[in-house]
């Protein structure tokens, strides 16, 4: 009899403690949750933004992001595409609904991602008259340790690099994690993604950067290098943006 | 029992990475940034205070068989409010120390605590026995995390203290005090420190 009323009293104690800690967690859950979205919503804005080194310091984040027009393009044919809603569309999740993703054939896939987005997410700056000022666009490449997530803004041109950034990698801080080094982005700017055939031609240097198309290398950070230019190689190479790339240029001449 | 030696014994005397040498994974995970120890130091004074309080609090009603898995669960569920209340108003250094902060349950200092304390005092003497011990392990990680982030990148707290050689400064960071195992080294010196002011927490 009193083991059974043991017993009971466990799975009793065992019960109610469970109860009482799921409701504490569920309440603090949904009540922190939408602050917790104005986060996460506003730490993208700010990485777009600082990516294509549009956002000063004191500046609003939303007002700045507000004169941007988000624009998705079909990758594959590098138009735009308006039945879907730009703003709610995340290229990245996309690689995980059916309706949105790629698989990358094996021997287009420079930077071994295996699948992309069927469709790019842009960031768009247009001046007054409705030319292109900069343009914002989505890559991702594998480092040594993580996958690194982030965006690079293009200027008229669509060739030349107006800013690049990371704002997810988990790389050895102080050797690979410098691809956050403001010293190390500062030398993208102004530097050419293709070379006058209009190929690829980006690439992190081993060591000091020579020519036009070429940034300095991480020293202790090879690997992590080699993931950069890869990632940029594909993405910008003839499976990733060249069509869009193309068609941007076509429009804008 | 006397609530001031609940909370200052373990910061000296008694302290749970020194002494008692539990906590030691964060101890390296967290202290590449002093910004980030200072959250992590909150957040894990303030789950072992409340954890050590809620498992006193139920302490007579637990059977044994489970008590284990009680306290797991109190922790836990502690450890995932703190997070969201990171992610809700920190969301900077939650982004730089997520899984960190979710590994705060298998803080050996949380359990032990709990196990060693709250499952025999009362509410208020555990609670406090948890700020003590939460306090104790800040100390270390403050002194690993200011050692750490000066000496591998010249700052403090995000301030550059040092100019570094590739900004056009004189300082050449130290690229040891970047990688975790340096902590090892700076929690060893702080033990033989302790130790050789206080022989009697000299082992064997």
């Amino acid at each position: 009899m009193s083991k059974k009323n043991e017993t009971l009293k466990t799975v009793m104690v065992a019960g109610l403690l469970c109860f009482v800690c799921s409701i504490i967690v569920s309440v603090i859950v949904v009540t922190l949750r939408p602050q917790q979205a104005i986060n996460a919503d506003l730490d993208m804005k700010k990485n777009i933004l600082m990516s294509a080194g549009l956002l000063n310091a004191g500046d609003d984040v939303n007002t700045v992001f507000n004169t941007l027009e988000t624009v998705i393009f079909d990758i594959e044919t590098g138009s735009v595409v308006s039945d879907i809603d730009a703003k709610a569309y995340d290229q990245i999740a996309a690689v995980k609904s059916s309706d949105y993703v790629v698989a990358i054939p094996a021997d287009k896939d420079i930077a071994a991602l295996g699948l992309r987005s069927k469709y790019a997410k842009a960031f768009v700056k247009k001046d007054e008259a409705g030319a292109y000022e900069t343009v914002i666009l989505s890559h991702w490449g594998k480092g040594l340790w993580s996958t690194m997530y982030g965006f690079i803004a293009l200027g008229p041109d669509f060739n030349t690099i107006k800013g690049f950034g990371y704002y997810s990698q988990g790389e050895t801080p102080g050797l690979g994690g410098e691809v956050d080094s403001p010293n190390w982005k500062a030398q993208w700017v102004g530097k050419k993604l293709f070379d006058a055939e209009g190929n690829i031609a980006f690439k992190v240097a081993k060591g000091v950067a020579k020519g036009e198309s070429q940034v300095d290398g991480l020293s202790g950070a090879t690997i992590t290098a080699n993931g950069v230019t890869s990632s940029i190689k594909y993405w910008f190479g003839e499976h990733g943006y060249a069509k869009l790339i193309q068609n941007l240029k076509m429009g804008a001449n | 029992m006397n609530i001031k030696k609940l909370v200052l014994e373990p910061i000296i005397s008694d302290n749970p990475i020194a002494l008692q040498i539990l906590g030691i994974c964060s101890a390296l995970a967290v202290t590449v940034q002093l910004k980030n120890v200072f959250v992590m130091c909150a957040a894990v004074t303030l789950v072992v205070a409340f954890a050590n309080m809620g498992v006193s609090l139920i302490r007579n009603h637990v059977p044994s068989s489970i008590r284990i898995i009680v306290q797991m669960t109190i922790i836990a569920s502690l450890v995932i409010v703190a997070e969201q209340f990171l992610k809700a108003y920190l969301y900077d250094q939650w982004k730089t120390m997520a899984v960190y902060v979710g590994l705060i349950i298998t803080n050996c200092i949380v359990m032990g605590r709990t196990e060693a304390f709250g499952m025999k005092n009362g509410p208020i003497e555990s609670f406090f026995d948890g700020i003590g011990n939460g306090l104790g392990y800040s100390f270390i990680l403050i002194i690993v995390g200011f050692f750490r982030e000066l000496f591998g990148s010249g700052k403090l707290m995000g301030h550059t203290i040092f100019e570094l050689t590739k900004d056009g400064g004189w300082y050449q960071p130290n690229g040891l005090m970047l990688l975790p195992p340096s902590a090892f080294f700076l929690i060893g010196i702080v033990i033989w420190l302790i130790r050789t002011k206080d022989p009697s927490q000299v082992e064997g």
